[in-house]
């Protein structure tokens, strides 16, 4: 897929960056941040799995749209199943 | 080019090598095409079978066939049965198997050795279920709906479950390979706007295949455990939401029924064009119209919801949408029958399946917009109604789509012709066997008659005799095809490459193809559907 | 004219399949189709995802409860575990592109105990659970959780959701990784075996893919189920 070879000092970056937003998020969930609690660490954990996958997983060197492409997509049809859903749950009592 | 003379001295895919070794471990699409046909017919009848014994019962209004609980497996296994086990698979593993890679130019599918696996995993979660007919069968209906699967049914639930997680990973493969296979092989020149429409077709439903199919088994898979470990998730009495296990079920299910007609689509597409020898009217907005049920197809299942408790907003929502999704197919009809106007129509069998697939697809397309409507499901929902609503899509639709492409392929795929007339005999008793079945069950649906019960008032027995009279009808229509295709195989007129005078790469090979396909790799210069190129055979149709 | 024969002769070894033209589309096919499969994965692990943001909206204090119960520090090691491992399977297809076999040997066992690392300490809290009576089933236990926490009214019928929804999902998650272990087995037993070179490495670019994959499915566990409410009570 990548005929580019990515110099390891750059893997070794991720690697660190990776391991200080675990300890992060580790420490930030002991803080009461009230509702932002949540949100800061799916924020987190966000920016690890674009790490992983734009580096690890070399989809930063590819030049095929469609892989890009087959992801974002996952992503989209995860995030119709779970906003959809909770379209019913969060309005039940509404009604 | 080979001569039509003696297919016997030509090797192609069929005689290159003989016995069940060569045939169970072989990688060569079109074998495994074959080992699906013969599987899925096999399942075809299982489920026919339980068919006739539920029009049986419904004979009479009381239930003195069977009793209530074998009655409620009889309906359960004939939906997973014909579901799963029959149409899921059968186009897209019979003729798309068969045909996606002649199309494209290509050599074979891109994982030969996954397609296998794929006919393996669905053989093996076949005969799990046909263990789980045999030793008690399932009662829940072909949905599975929680709690009475996970706390309450005595039959076989996990097993069942267990089948239908195994075959959910066949499809899900089916589907891989064909993506796959559509962005990488195309021959030279093969750009997407030169595609047939089938291959558009076919790769939108290998994207429900995809995305959808994982969700189904992984709500199998909590269905089993709660069963098996007696967990909550799913039970109201502990804090568990029954309405999750159908939000989850029906995430898949809803684009399913999408996975079963777009391929029936599919073949319409290429029938159409051959038998009025025109190119598709508006290729591009058949194409797109593909993709876009795909894709809106999963985002209306909550419409099997309406009047299971979920919040009117939702409800709302859902039903927009739904509305919504019909566009595209109606899009297809438009352009379907636009291509007709002024085309030169040949009345063979695909194509008398093909009108009947327009019309009985329309019923049942427009009938899905009456169940749209919020004020209309609240009071035809889980009766009749409902049950002819999908029959006419599924039956009418999909089947009809289905035995229409058996009939235009299978002079490429044995290199024999079917006796026509049959054939034309066949596709009528089919068309009014399945109307006289269905078309009364609108009216009991309408008048009040439950699905899934096994018993019904006095005043609605006329109607369901109606019913039973046209599946017997119904099932002569789809024994012929067995017999005479069987027959064509040995004393059949021996088929030329291209007996319709069809567009397409795949009548550019010999019937049957070399094993692999193409003697020489081909370079694509035209456009699909060339009809004005190609001259139209002589006689369509010699055989009486 | 016998067609028996591929239609494209070439020079090729024996890894290119005679169904493809030529590495290359055999390469971009393998790797669509693993990207693809990926993407069932996420609809196959999001189904559960779903049960579970359902479940923590409508029970958020026994999920609350539920996720303290569980070992923080054991979570967060875990977490670096994978993360570890990550880097092993990056730095070994890195290495396979250079031709480096022994490396990539070294690497690809590294990964495989980072592996089986991670499944051990999962094991420990497994079994610990399992100790508290905090398995789902008919042993199901949450009287503790309910002393422990008075000023939190947690129901134990919906706590069992929880913890069936955390057995599920830590369990699915494991499965893939005892799954990705085994593959990562035949391909360090191909490589020491010099099956792979610069021209040809894509089974373990492929195995390096599915195996980020898996560290992604447990990046976001980790707070999922480890993270819910972890302030101080007071």
């Amino acid at each position: 897929m990548s005929e580019h070879i990515i110099s390891s000092k750059l893997y070794y970056a991720i690697w660190i960056a990776l391991l200080v937003l675990t300890v992060v998020t580790a420490l930030v969930a002991t803080v009461d941040l009230g509702p932002f609690n949540t949100i800061v660490a799916l924020v987190i954990a966000t920016f690890k799995a674009l790490l992983v996958v734009l580096f690890f997983m070399h989809v930063k060197y590819t030049s095929e749209k469609l892989t890009k492409t087959v992801i974002v997509a996952a992503i989209f049809w995860l995030l119709l199943l779970l906003v959809l859903s909770m379209a019913d749950y969060t309005t039940r009592l509404l009604s | 080019m080979a001569t039509a003379a003696i297919t016997a001295e030509r090797e192609h895919y069929l005689n290159k090598e003989y016995g069940i070794r060569s045939w169970l471990l072989t990688t060569d699409h079109k074998r495994i095409a074959l080992l699906y046909l013969i599987s899925i017919t096999f399942f075809f009848f299982v489920g026919g079978f339980f068919a006739l014994l539920i029009r049986l019962e419904l004979l009479t209004p009381a239930g003195d066939l069977v009793q209530a609980d074998t009655y409620n497996k009889l309906f359960t296994m004939h939906g997973q049965v014909m579901i799963f086990f029959f149409l899921i698979p059968s186009i897209p593993a019979v003729l798309g198997n068969f045909l996606v890679p002649l199309m494209i130019g290509a050599k074979d599918l891109a994982f030969p050795r996954i397609n296998l696996l794929s006919w393996y995993l669905y053989m093996i979660a076949g005969v799990i279920y046909v263990h789980c007919i045999l030793t008690g069968g399932v009662d829940t209906g072909w949905t599975f709906y929680t709690p009475f699967s996970t706390a309450f049914s005595n039959t076989r639930v996990i097993e069942a479950g267990v089948a239908i997680f195994i075959a959910g990973f066949s499809s899900i493969l089916t589907g891989l390979n064909f993506v796959v296979t559509i962005h990488r092989m195309r021959a030279p020149g093969m750009t997407w706007s030169r595609l047939p429409l089938f291959i558009w077709a076919h790769y939108a439903t290998s994207i429900i295949q995809l995305l959808g199919t994982p969700v189904l088994a992984v709500t199998l898979l909590l269905v089993v455990f709660e069963r098996a470990f007696n967990l909550g998730i799913f039970d109201p009495t502990r804090g568990g939401d029954p309405l999750l296990f159908q939000h989850l079920f029906w995430f898949y299910s809803h684009p399913a029924v999408y996975i079963m007609i777009l391929p029936a689509m599919a073949v319409e597409s290429e029938v159409v064009a051959c038998f009025t020898r025109k190119r598709i009217f508006g290729y591009n907005f058949v194409a797109m119209s593909s993709i876009a049920i795909a894709v809106f197809g999963f985002l209306v299942w909550a419409h099997h919801m309406f009047v299971a408790g979920i919040s009117l907003y939702a409800a709302l929502i859902f039903s927009i949408l739904s509305y919504l999704v019909a566009v595209p197919s109606a899009i297809k009809v438009f352009n379907w029958t636009a291509t007709m106007y002024k085309g030169s129509i040949s009345f063979t069998t695909p194509m008398l399946y093909a009108f009947g697939f327009i019309g009985l697809f329309t019923m049942g397309g427009l009938t899905g917009l009456f169940l749209a409507c919020l004020g209309i499901d609240v009071h035809v929902h889980d009766t009749y109604f409902i049950i002819a609503h999908f029959h006419y899509i599924m039956v009418g639709g999909a089947v009809m789509g289905y035995l229409g492409g058996l009939h235009f392929w299978w002079p490429k795929i044995s290199g024999r012709m079917y006796p026509e007339a049959w054939g034309r005999l066949a596709a009528l008793l089919v068309f009014v066997g399945f109307n006289l079945t269905f078309f009364p069950q609108f009216i009991l649906g309408y008048m009040g008659m439950p699905r899934r019960y096994w018993q019904y008032p006095p005043e609605f027995q006329v109607l369901n005799v109606l019913s039973t009279a046209g599946s017997t009808v119904l099932a002569v229509g789809y024994v012929l095809p067995m017999v005479y295709f069987l027959w064509s195989m040995r004393y059949g007129k021996i088929a030329e490459d291209n007996p319709w005078g069809a567009a397409g790469l795949e009548w550019k090979t010999s019937s049957p193809p070399p094993t692999f396909n193409f003697d020489e790799a081909p370079e694509v210069t035209w456009e699909a559907y060339n009809y004005e190129e190609i001259p139209a055979p002589a006689e369509v149709h010699v055989e009486r | 004219m016998l067609s028996d024969s591929p239609v494209a002769v070439e020079q090729h070894g024996p890894e290119l399949l005679h169904h493809f033209v030529d590495a290359k589309q055999q390469r971009d096919a393998a790797t669509l189709g693993m990207w693809l499969f990926l993407a069932t994965e996420i609809m196959f692990f999001g189904g559960m995802f779903c049960a579970y943001l359902i479940y923590r909206f409508w029970y958020y204090n026994e999920f609350a409860v539920g996720s303290r119960s569980i070992d923080l520090k054991w979570g967060t090691i875990n977490t670096a575990v994978l993360i570890c491992s990550s880097l092993t399977v990056a730095l070994g297809v890195r290495a396979a592109q250079m031709g480096k076999r022994k490396l990539v040997v070294v690497l690809l066992l590294l990964t495989i105990v980072f592996g089986l690392t991670f499944l051990g300490i999962k094991s420990i809290e497994w079994y610990s659970k399992f100790e508290e009576h905090h398995v789902p089933g008919r042993s199901f236990n949450a009287d503790d959780l309910v002393k422990a926490y008075p000023q939190i009214h947690i129901d134990p019928q919906r706590e069992q959701i929880f913890f069936s929804l955390y057995f599920a999902m830590t369990g699915l998650h494991a499965l893939h990784m005892i799954i990705g272990v085994g593959v990562f087995a035949f391909l360090t037993y191909y490589a020491w075996k010099g099956r792979y070179t610069p021209e040809y490495y894509t089974p373990i670019e492929m195995g390096g893919l599915y195996w980020h994959f898996v560290d992604i499915v447990w990046i976001y566990l980790f707070p999922l189920l480890y993270l819910i409410d972890r302030k101080p009570l007071g």
